[in-house]
């Protein structure tokens, strides 16, 4: 089946299925980012509604990466990082001292911009995850969550006769859908994409975006992109950024025909960018 | 007689430049030159001193020994059949007599005089051949000046040919080594069998001085050394692994980067410690302690313990192993560390799990090195380790290495001829094949590895 | 689309609260051990460079001063044997010690007619004790037969006696009145308040003390015997077995009479303990003093008795310092001594001992600092001994290196980093000088042995054999560092230089090499420091021989700092240990100074493209 005949199907079922924001998974209160003396993110308040896809759409440096990276404590790596304001998943803060931030990254899963396979075997990639957490009792626990892991990803049937290949062998689309069959083998509850489809061609681009939205049914995904059109395609919800500022957020198909905000307008028009 | 050649050169040398340079001045007053008159000044100069230069080097090859023989074929009887340390001797007194005559034997006086005129003949031939060619050369290139005359062309091949030369140091020093190495080996090999040195268990090189001497026969089975040397390398590699990988992960991966301002520093002076330094310390402090934290703990610890030696050289090497473990850890990219965290694990798991693999290669082929390393150090075993060689894989006694054997061998008086001397060829000749393959290995593991993430 | 995602692919199942709440717990206790294993390795090295230098520093402290008698001195012509009214030529040959030994004798005249212990006085004094009033003779040769305050060098044992490094000295007051029996020879002194009885408990202490250590030693011996027995038995059964051998009959004769040789020793061991065991724990009221034990002096009425025989009530020994009178002496103006070190266990006996403390209590003694160390050569005596030979010798040595290598290395690194063609030679080449990087730096001595000496009949010991060796050593860390530097111009000028008309030497040549010279600097002083600390190669090539004259000349012999450190640790006396350790000072200040300034270069020209 072509890839891409299916493109403008997936983005229709997009539109079809508003039943969004039931129930908000992720809610962020003022957050502020700094790095160093840097103000990069001002005061973002978000909900993002649970089993649906956020896009996050905006100018390269607008801050959408840096506030993904905020909702697993990511930017914990980086030394003059600071966060202040409150994220919460299911009610929870997450930058609450006592929270463990082991534990939160294995409910917030991530999948990054460029394939990032470990070296070590295709099954060694997908194991690495329930193993550290202690999520398989038994080598046949283990070897059905690497399988089911890989058939959601949708890469089984072509990796199934080489588990034992190194993970860097594979093409690229297939590096980066063995990511996300790593993120996912932990069941994460949320599954963060920062620009999961910008080192790929179009064909595995597309083998990617279906496969996200598959993964809605199941998972709360929150995906930054670059592209409109994938925004378009793959999200129900969409929130713009703008120089550090969240601009407008809301249903897709509002941001991409009614934007409420002069900047969203230019922005989705092709003004700037 | 040098001297006055190498004046001879520098003003040649000057003239050639001015004068090239000068006519080409004047041409290109009149009309536009293909280069600038410096370059005709200095191809011209180096028409002089490549030539001569390269006369002076035969001259310095070739003439001594030149001398040498005229002066030995003056003297009575067969001086040529004698053997090198007779000649040596007769050379000497030669030498005195052609410096102070007085006191002298008629017949050396002969050979002096002879030395005296071969002497001034080499030099003679020196002067006109070296000069000679100069001149030529440099009226040469000054006829040559031209409008046309492509001079920086020319001159910028002579560059490079020096450039050629300087990077062929390298190989020539390589060729020298193995060639110094080689020949003295293959002499030892006639004098005694290969086989021998490499499996006998005997090691015993003081060879009898007087052919009724007894008990000195000498013999040199090398496998005691090499078991002294593995023994040392043993104990300074359990040393300097675990503490270099470590420091260097934990530099890497946890120390903030005020920790990291002092640990560096700290790494770069160990680094920079001589050897010498770091063998006093094992002589005069770190093995008297571990004697006498022997016999508090009731056991018997040799004063040259293989132990002392081997616990300094590790400390010497640390610096080494966490400053190439240092390269390959941070060359393993960010994105796999972010991976891991992104999945929730720790750091210690990320280094464990992702990071030490992924940098295996790396860090296997910086042990390599650290390896060689310990294997060619010498100055920590002469002063620390012993002289006697011990067949014993007990850190608490004493053991020699292959390089202190060299050292031991190869200092003070010694006939070149001997098997005693020769031997320590033939270890030097061990020791290099066996540090060449670890280097060769190891660097082609961290060049390939270096690709795999570039 | 051939993969088929099931709507309800097994969820895993998670572990309960608690189980995985241990699991994180566990993952954290191994984490946190993981992170101490890293931090204890950087405390190590950190300790070992703090032991290191600490250990250095403490064994350098003797040499930075030295101790000298500062004496009027009476110059007349007859003491130092020259003419009357001499001038300053014929000073030149005067014998300069011979007043300063006289002016010593004026303090003990008592030994001037006994020429063992006149030899001894004497031998406090260093050989060259005469330099102080040579110096001021030759700056005023109008001075001679008058009487001159000078400066006289002492020996290294006596210099390291002020110092503490010899014995300690304990001095008790006295209670009673003390009443010498004589003014020389053998002398008792009595006391009215049993003021010895100290003494003799503290020599009862040093017999048992030494009594535990025989018994250490006789243990060693029995050991030894336990081992050569079964040895000794089965070379008697094999030279039984083979008859005709003579060698094994001989090795048989051999432990045999090492068996005999070391029962001796035990036995005589164990009468010695057994004797030691008995004084120390007897009651016995006096004692024998040997050189064994921590010696017992009396300094009363301006003489000092050396104590042969102590007994609570009294001493009986021989004066070392004639006293003034036999009168009694009143409580507290006699002192009883002990030299805590026995006499057997240090090189100054008790009798230059206290000379010593006698020129010490004249104010005659005092401490300078030891410039000498860094302004003369080295010497067979531990008190004249100095490094300005070594470091001229290593400075001519680096002169040569420096002149080889750096613009050999860097005309190669230029040529292989801008012109080389890239193919299999220049790969060679390169592969070639990383190997070279890493090959043992005795092996580079051998290179030096056979190809400089042996080959082309180079002078041996010389700085220019030396420094050609340390120049190939070093050469491919400068090729390697100066490659990098090159490396790192961008692109950017080159393309610049060639837009304009520019060859591509001139390119190189005026603009790409200038751009890179902080960074060859860097690396060549890098490479330099390398070289100045290296030694193994350089013994080799007969740098090791003891050089007294500071060299002049790069074929002259001479020896390196190293190398020195490397000679001089050789050295049983803790004078030489001494100045061993302030010359890796010297050295490590050298080096650290090299780093310095290559890291100061480095920041101050590192550039950002």
């Amino acid at each position: 089946m072509n890839s891409l005949v299916q493109t403008p199907k997936t983005s229709a079922r997009a539109a079809e299925s508003t039943p969004h924001s039931l129930h908000p998974k992720v809610v962020a209160k003022d957050v502020n980012v700094y790095y160093g003396d840097k103000h990069a993110l001002h005061d973002v308040t978000i909900d993002i509604p649970e089993k649906a896809v956020m896009a996050f759409i905006g100018p390269s440096g607008c801050g959408k990466s840096t506030f993904l990276r905020c909702i697993n404590r990511m930017n914990d790596t980086i030394s003059i990082a600071r966060v202040t304001g409150d994220i919460l998943i299911d009610d929870q803060h997450i930058y609450d001292p006592k929270l463990d931030v082991v534990q939160l990254r294995a409910r917030v899963g991530m999948v990054f911009q460029k394939p990032n396979p470990f070296p070590k075997s295709i099954f060694e990639n997908v194991a690495y995850g329930p193993r550290i957490h202690g999520l398989a009792r038994s080598k046949t626990d283990l070897e059905e969550i690497v399988t089911a892991s890989l058939q959601r990803a949708g890469l089984w049937n072509e990796v199934k006769d080489r588990l034992n290949e190194a993970g860097t062998g594979l093409s690229g689309g297939q590096q980066q859908r063995l990511c996300i069959a790593r993120a996912i083998a932990v069941s994460p509850e949320v599954i963060l994409m920062d620009e999961p489809c910008s080192a790929l061609d179009p064909i595995a681009t597309a083998r990617v975006e279906e496969l996200i939205d598959e993964l809605r049914q199941n998972f709360t995904i929150i995906i930054v992109t670059h592209s409109m059109q994938q925004a378009a395609r793959v999200s129900q919800n969409t929130a713009f950024f703008h120089l550090g500022i969240l601009v407008e957020t809301g249903p897709t198909d509002q941001i991409f025909t009614t934007p409420r905000d002069k900047r969203t307008q230019d922005y989705i028009t092709g003004r700037f960018g | 007689m040098t001297s006055f050649y190498l004046v001879a050169l520098a003003v040649l040398t000057v003239a050639a430049f001015l004068a090239a340079r000068g006519r080409a001045g004047a041409l290109g007053a009149s009309g536009r030159l293909h280069s600038l008159p410096t370059y005709h000044g200095l191809l011209a100069a180096s028409a002089v001193v490549l030539p001569m230069m390269l006369v002076l080097a035969v001259y310095g090859a070739t003439a001594p020994s030149f001398v040498q023989s005229q002066a030995i074929a003056a003297l009575p009887g067969d001086p040529l059949g004698d053997d090198a340390l007779a000649r040596a001797t007769r050379m000497r007194e030669i030498a005195n007599a052609v410096a102070n005559p007085a006191g002298a034997t008629p017949e050396t006086l002969a050979a002096a005089e002879r030395y005296r005129a071969a002497q001034a003949m080499a030099d003679w031939a020196l002067l006109i051949v070296g000069i000679g060619l100069g001149g030529l050369g440099a009226a040469w290139m000054v006829r040559k000046v031209g409008p046309h005359f492509r001079a920086r062309n020319g001159f910028e091949r002579v560059v490079i040919g020096v450039l050629i030369a300087c990077a062929l140091v390298a190989i020539l020093t390589t060729v020298g080594i193995v060639f110094s190495v080689l020949f003295e080996t293959l002499r030892f090999f006639t004098k005694y069998s290969w086989l021998d040195f490499l499996t006998g268990l005997q090691w015993s090189p003081q060879t009898a001085i007087r052919e009724d001497q007894v008990g000195q026969s000498g013999a040199f089975g090398a496998v005691p050394l090499f078991v002294g040397t593995t023994l040392i390398m043993l104990i300074a590699m359990l040393i300097a692994a675990p503490v270099g990988l470590f420091s260097a992960i934990y530099m890497a991966e946890y120390a903030s980067p005020r920790l990291r301002g002092i640990a560096k520093p700290v790494l770069e002076i160990l680094a920079g410690v001589p050897t010498v330094v770091f063998g006093f310390f094992a002589a005069l402090t770190v093995a008297p302690a571990i004697r006498s934290l022997g016999l508090t703990l009731g056991l018997d610890v040799a004063s040259e313990s293989a132990l002392a030696a081997g616990v300094v050289m590790g400390i010497m090497i640390i610096p080494f192993v966490s400053s190439l473990s240092d390269d390959v850890i941070n060359a393993v990219p960010q994105s796999l560390r972010d991976g891991s965290y992104g999945m929730g694990a720790t750091k210690s798991e990320t280094i464990k799990k992702v990071v030490l693999p992924a940098a295996l290669p790396g860090i296997v082929s910086a042990m390599m090195l650290a390896v060689s390393r310990a294997v060619g150090e010498t100055m920590i075993v002469v002063m620390a380790a012993g002289l006697t060689a011990n067949l014993t894989f007990n850190p608490l006694e004493a053991v020699t290495t292959v390089t202190v054997q060299i050292k031991t061998l190869l200092v003070g008086d010694q006939e070149f001829d001997s098997a005693k001397t020769l031997s320590a060829f033939a270890l030097g000749f061990v020791l290099f094949f066996f540090t060449l393959i670890l280097n060769v290995v190891a660097l082609r593991i961290v060049k390939r590895y270096r690709e795999q993430y570039d | 689309m051939t993969d088929v995602v099931l709507p309800g692919a097994r969820t895993v199942a998670r572990p309960s609260e608690e189980a995985a709440r241990a699991l994180v717990r566990r993952r954290y206790r191994t984490e946190a051990r993981f992170r101490a294993y890293g931090l204890g390795a950087i405390l190590f090295a950190a300790l070992a460079v703090v032991v290191l230098v600490a250990d250095i520093v403490s064994k350098a402290l003797p040499a930075f001063t030295v101790s000298e008698l500062v004496l009027p001195v009476e110059a007349s012509p007859e003491a130092l044997d020259v003419a009357p009214a001499a001038d300053a030529a014929a000073l030149a040959g005067a014998n300069f010690v011979a007043p300063i030994r006289q002016t010593l004798l004026g303090y003990y005249p008592e030994v001037r007619d006994q020429r063992r212990l006149r030899s001894q006085l004497y031998g406090l004094l260093s050989s060259d004790a005469g330099m102080g009033l040579r110096r001021a003779l030759t700056a005023d040769p109008a001075a001679l037969g008058s009487t001159l305050t000078v400066p006289a060098l002492l020996s290294d044992d006596a210099d390291l006696f002020y110092k503490g490094y010899v014995t300690e000295v304990t001095t008790e007051r006295t209670n009673g009145i003390g009443t010498p029996s004589g003014v020389s020879g053998t002398v008792t002194v009595f006391s009215a308040a049993n003021d010895f009885a100290n003494e003799l408990v503290a020599i009862k202490n040093a017999l048992a003390g030494r009594a535990r250590e025989l018994t250490r030693q006789r243990e060693d011996f029995a050991e030894r015997l336990a081992t050569l027995q079964p040895a000794l038995e089965s070379a008697r059964q094999a030279a039984a077995a083979v008859p005709d051998d003579a060698g094994l009959a001989g090795i048989a004769a051999k432990l045999d009479s090492d068996r005999t040789s070391l029962d001796g020793t035990i036995a005589g061991l164990d009468a010695q303990i057994a004797d030691l065991q008995q004084r120390a724990q007897g009651a016995g009221t006096s004692e024998v003093i040997d050189a064994q034990v921590p010696s017992v002096l009396v300094a009363i009425n301006g003489g000092v008795v050396k104590a042969t025989e102590v007994h609570n009530d009294r001493i009986v020994g021989e004066t070392l310092v004639p006293l003034q009178s036999a009168a009694d002496a009143a409580p507290g103006t006699w002192e009883v001594l002990r030299y805590d070190r026995p006499e057997a266990a240090r090189k100054l006996s008790d009798q230059e001992v206290t000379w010593l403390r006698g020129l010490e209590a004249r104010g005659l003694v005092s401490q300078r600092l030891n410039w000498m160390f860094l302004t003369s050569g080295d010497s067979r005596e531990a008190e004249l001994a100095g490094i300005l030979g070594a470091l001229v010798g290593s400075a001519l040595t680096m002169l040569v290196t420096l002149a080889i290598c750096l613009p050999v290395g860097v005309a190669a690194a230029i040529y292989l980093e801008e012109f080389a063609p890239k193919n299999r030679w220049t790969e060679i080449i390169e592969v070639n000088i990383n190997n070279l990087a890493a090959v043992p730096s005795i092996v580079f001595g051998l290179l030096g042995l056979a190809v400089f000496l042996n080959f082309f009949g180079m002078p041996r010991s010389a700085p220019l054999v030396g420094g050609c060796v340390l120049a190939l050593l070093v050469m491919p860390t400068i090729i390697i560092a100066s490659r990098a530097a090159l490396k790192a111009v961008p692109p950017s000028i080159r393309e610049g230089a060639l837009g304009v008309g520019a060859s591509h030497q001139q390119a190189v040549f005026h603009h790409v090499l200038p751009l890179a010279m902080p960074g060859v600097l860097t690396g060549t002083i890098i490479g330099m420091a390398h070289a100045l600390g290296e030694t193994a190669p350089l013994l080799l090539i007969g740098m090791v021989a003891f050089i007294v004259d500071v060299p002049t000349g790069v074929t002259q012999a001479a020896t390196v700092l190293p190398v020195q450190i490397f000679l001089w640790s050789d050295l049983p006396e803790i004078g030489f240990q001494a100045k061993t350790s302030a010359a890796i000072i010297v050295l490590l200040l050298f080096l650290f100074l090299m780093n310095g300034i290559a890291i100061l270069l480095r920041k101050r020209f590192e550039r950002r493209w």
